[in-house]
């Protein structure tokens, strides 16, 4: 069982710098997340943990054991860094049957023949795919060649499992599967995993601790996934990890208004001074009903979803998503119409600059 | 800049060696032509190449290629158009075993129909000349055989396939909803097939015409064979009779060396021309699955077309294959062909008791089976270093592995006349190593083809994965890479290996005494009057190769339903 250190670290293709600095800590066996949108660096950061891309600055450790240095030009091959690895498109060898593939690591191993069938079974009934051992990658769904990444990556006992996107090209169903077997597993193993993503629900669902990264590469936040749902440091964490809804505030002669100026705010206090503020929330957050106190809005659209019913409300010249619970809705006859006139009352808000209102409904 | 010192591991050793063999194999043998062209006396000099370029042979045989390359081109995109359309569109019986009839052409050498049919059609003693003259009366020879409409006819039989397979693929692949909404707004057959159809398959059509002018500016045996009776020369064969008859002194070189750079470039054109056809016309027919196309019936066309088929393949295949294998049984060429005059000696002479063509037999094969292995494993790590590696001045390796496709044949044999006679340390000049130095140049095109689409089918990925499961660089590529593009290999094997034993246009202009390979000793004994012995030759020849493609098909077949 090994964490990762990253120190400093900096990589670049030509002009293009995707790191620049970058400090990273993941705890000895523990799942952590990283979760970003595409072209945020993080699957560079993955290859580079690897070795599959060599650091051109900083540091990283495996453990305790320095496996890539810019400075002294330290880089450890990817097959001598003892790690698994799953890869996005599974990367199952197809010219090789299951029991194959998932026994490559331990055959390059010189494991002795006995334990290598042993073990290579273990791994294959580990992911569920007992009595397969003889197929072809040709006659395995998706799903099943999926599991056989996995067990390949498993079976020789690494120290650090990582994981690059490797539900992507799931069907939602069996993604939702596959991420509490991955988590199961590796509470099970108590290995360390590092998993890489810009799925958020992935992301929140599997991790121990996780960082979201912006866009540039910078790591925004880490945290265990309670707290940066609940509090994260800035309005892009906000934004990431759901739908994020913003009203401008404003303070005028010592009240508290929205844009227009006229509407008062009726929600939780601000924690920060300024005379312009902006006021995030999601829609679980919001909790609209007819009449009764609270911020005056009217329905936009009403799109009743099943186990909710999303409402699209505008309030004081700004639209905002609000979601209720249907069944609640239903029995204490709450549900709105469109064009109906409602009152908002808020759960939780995360208070921002007004800076962020700028930045755009991302 | 990187801190991570670049480690001297496999990555190195491959780039290294791809390179190597890039420069050392084609780049070298290619600069010299140009450096011989164009520094004369150590000096820079283009009013030496205009002078070369204005004498009469030079000339001459540079309008020759053009117009006998232009003639070809028009006719063979033609009869493949045709015959394509017919086999694909049209409910033509037996459409499939058609289809397959009209590449056998492919296989059979040029310049072994050319003989056949100087034996049919010379002027002197045609078989087909005699028989106007001896049975239906005519007065003199009928037909001649040696003229530019002969040349560019039976270039025809031989290449319309580069157009008949690309633009059957085109009509195949071509989702026939395009033509289907077509009908729906209310357009007939013809206006569907003048104003979608063709359009839609013309980038294969100009491709498949431009693989067609490509071949046959460079092409040696035709015109060697029906040409050089009557004066007509194109420019591979006017590099051999200079390089021949002048063994070698310095004008002649000279004047081989302008030649082969204008070869060259025409050749660079032709295929820059043909990228840029094919990369527009790429998105125009987007299906890749294979549909069943609306055919147009035939009703009563449909038996008298088939029988046009027929005749026209016993005509340009039967026919010259039967004469040959007839010839070659022949006691003596000019013999009326009948029952008492043939005999079974040509043969046994040529395979059992005469050095000669054992030894053209032998070399042949060996020359085939050696240029083919070295260059498919030469090509396999060449087009993994293209395809799949991450290395600096890769653009340099890119455009040496883009040289092998637009070198000729002939500009080959003059580069490696150039580089490997001894200037340079090495002489192989005269020996069989020549020849397998060329082919390995030569062929190289085709190995690279073959291996980088093969790897091109292996992900990134699965070598990483191998990397990640503790596989060091060379466990992975014996692991993973080598038996996934192992059938690419094979490919790549057999693309050369076959075209290698009825090679021609190279070993001609690089044989010595002992190194004679089956085309040269089948063009030599023709030119030495021998033709019995030439013609035999031929059939065990076609014999092999037709064996060849056989037994190729068929494990093919084998090893892709397993």
């Amino acid at each position: 069982m090994a964490g990762v250190r990253i120190e400093g670290l900096a990589k670049a293709y030509g002009d293009h710098r995707v790191h620049t600095g970058l400090d990273l800590e993941v705890v000895p066996g523990q799942c952590f997340t990283l979760l970003g949108p595409s072209g945020c660096g993080k699957t560079v950061l993955m290859r580079l943990i690897a070795g599959f891309e060599a650091v051109d600055a900083g540091r990283i450790l495996i453990g305790e054991r320095v496996v890539a240095d810019g400075a002294s030009g330290v880089h450890v091959p990817p097959d001598e860094r003892g790690i698994g690895m799953v890869f996005q498109d599974y990367a199952v060898w197809p010219h090789m049957t299951v029991f194959d593939n998932v026994a490559y690591p331990l055959r390059i191993g010189r494991v002795a023949a006995a334990e290598l069938a042993e073990r290579t079974r273990a791994a294959v009934e580990q992911v569920g795919l007992a009595g397969l051992e003889a197929r072809l990658p040709s006659q395995l769904s998706g799903g099943q060649q999926q599991r056989v990444a996995l067990a390949r990556a498993l079976v020789s006992r690494p120290e650090l499992l990582l994981l690059d996107e490797p539900l992507n090209n799931l069907d939602a169903n069996l993604r939702e599967e596959m991420r509490f077997e991955i988590k199961a597993l590796q509470e099970r193993l108590g290995i360390t995993v590092l998993y890489v993503t810009h799925d958020q629900e992935i992301a929140l669902a599997i991790a121990d601790r996780m960082a979201v990264m912006d866009a540039s590469g910078r790591p925004r936040q880490s945290g265990t996934p309670a707290e940066l749902f609940d509090r994260p440091a800035d309005d892009f964490v906000f934004r990431f990890l759901g739908i994020a809804n913003f009203l401008e505030v404003r303070r005028v002669d010592g009240s508290l208004r929205l844009a227009d100026g006229r509407t008062p705010w009726a929600g939780p206090a601000p924690d920060r001074p300024g005379d312009r503020l902006a006021v995030g929330f999601r829609p679980g957050d919001v909790v609209a009903s007819r009449g009764g106190e609270g911020l005056p809005g009217v329905v936009r659209r009403a799109s009743f979803l099943g186990a909710q019913v999303d409402y699209l409300v505008e309030v004081a010249g700004t639209t905002i998503r609000a979601a209720v619970d249907s069944g609640r809705a239903f029995r204490e006859g709450r549900v709105l119409a469109e064009g109906e006139d409602c009152r908002l009352a808020f759960l939780g808000v995360q208070w921002f600059d007004a800076g962020v209102l700028d930045a755009g409904a991302a | 800049m990187s801190a991570a010192a670049p480690r001297f591991g496999t990555a190195q050793v491959l780039f290294g060696l791809a390179v190597g063999i890039l420069v050392i194999f084609v780049a070298v043998p290619v600069l010299l032509i140009f450096f011989n062209a164009f520094w004369v006396n150590g000096a820079f000099n283009v009013a030496d190449v205009l002078k070369v370029l204005r004498q009469k042979d030079t000339y001459e045989a540079l309008l020759n290629s053009l117009v006998l390359a232009s003639g070809v081109t028009v006719t063979g995109t033609i009869v493949g158009t045709f015959f394509a359309w017919l086999v694909t569109r049209t409910d033509l019986p037996f459409k499939g075993a058609m289809k397959v009839l009209f590449l056998v052409p492919f296989m059979l050498p040029s310049f072994i129909g050319a003989l056949a049919w100087k034996m049919l059609l010379s002027p002197r003693s045609g078989y087909i000349n005699r028989f106007f003259q001896e049975v239906l009366g005519f007065d003199g020879p009928v037909f001649d055989i040696y003229t530019y409409g002969g040349i560019i006819g039976v270039e025809t039989m031989y290449l319309f396939p580069f157009v008949f397979i690309q633009v059957c693929g085109a009509l195949e692949r071509m989702d026939p909803t395009l033509e289907e909404s077509a009908r729906i707004s209310g357009a007939d057959l013809f206006t569907i097939t003048r104003r979608i159809t063709i359009p839609l398959v013309l980038p294969s059509i100009l491709s498949g015409a431009l693989l067609i002018m490509l071949y046959s500016m460079a092409h040696f045996g035709t015109v060697a064979v029906l040409g050089i009776e009557a004066g007509i020369y194109n420019i591979p064969t006017l590099i051999y009779e200079k390089i021949h008859q002048s063994a070698g002194s310095f004008d002649s070189i000279r004047t081989g060396t302008v030649l082969a750079t204008v070869l060259v470039v025409t050749a660079a054109f032709i295929l820059w021309l043909q990228n840029r056809v094919l990369s527009r016309g790429r998105y125009q027919i987007i299906a890749g699955k294979s549909f069943r196309p609306t055919e147009l019936k035939l009703r009563g066309l449909r038996y008298p077309l088939l029988a046009f088929c027929l005749a026209y393949i016993a005509f340009t295949i039967v026919l010259p294959t039967v004469t040959i294998f007839l010839v070659g049984g022949l006691k003596t060429y000019g013999l009326p062909l009948a029952a008492e005059n043939f005999t079974w000696g040509n043969y046994r002479h040529i395979l059992f008791e005469w050095q000669l063509t054992r030894d053209a037999i032998w070399n042949s094969i060996t020359l085939g089976l050696a240029a083919a292995l070295i260059t498919m494993f030469a090509g396999v790590i060449i087009s993994y270093v293209i395809v799949k590696m991450k290395v600096r001045g890769k653009g340099i390796l890119e455009f040496l592995g883009m040289l092998p496709f637009s070198v000729p044949g002939s500009v080959i044999a003059l580069g490696v006349i150039l580089a490997w006679s001894g200037k340079f340390g090495v002489n192989l000049y005269n020996t069989v190593w020549i020849i397998l130095v060329a082919y390995i140049a030569r062929y190289m095109a085709f190995s690279l083809k073959a291996n980088s689409a093969a790897l091109e089918q292996v992900h990134d990925s699965l070598v990483e994965a191998a990397r990640a499961s503790g596989a060091t660089m060379w466990q992975a590529l014996r692991d993973v890479v080598v038996p996934l593009v192992r059938p690419g290999m094979l490919a790549a094997f057999f693309l050369i290996f076959l075209p290698a034993l009825r090679e021609l246009t190279v070993s001609v202009l690089l044989y010595g005494p002992t190194s004679r390979t089956i085309g040269v000793a089948i063009y030599t004994l023709n030119e030495d009057g021998e033709t019995v012995y030439s013609a035999a030759l031929a059939g065990i020849a076609l014999v092999i190769i037709v064996t060849g493609e056989v037994v190729i098909k068929r494990f093919f077949k084998t090893a892709s339903g397993s």
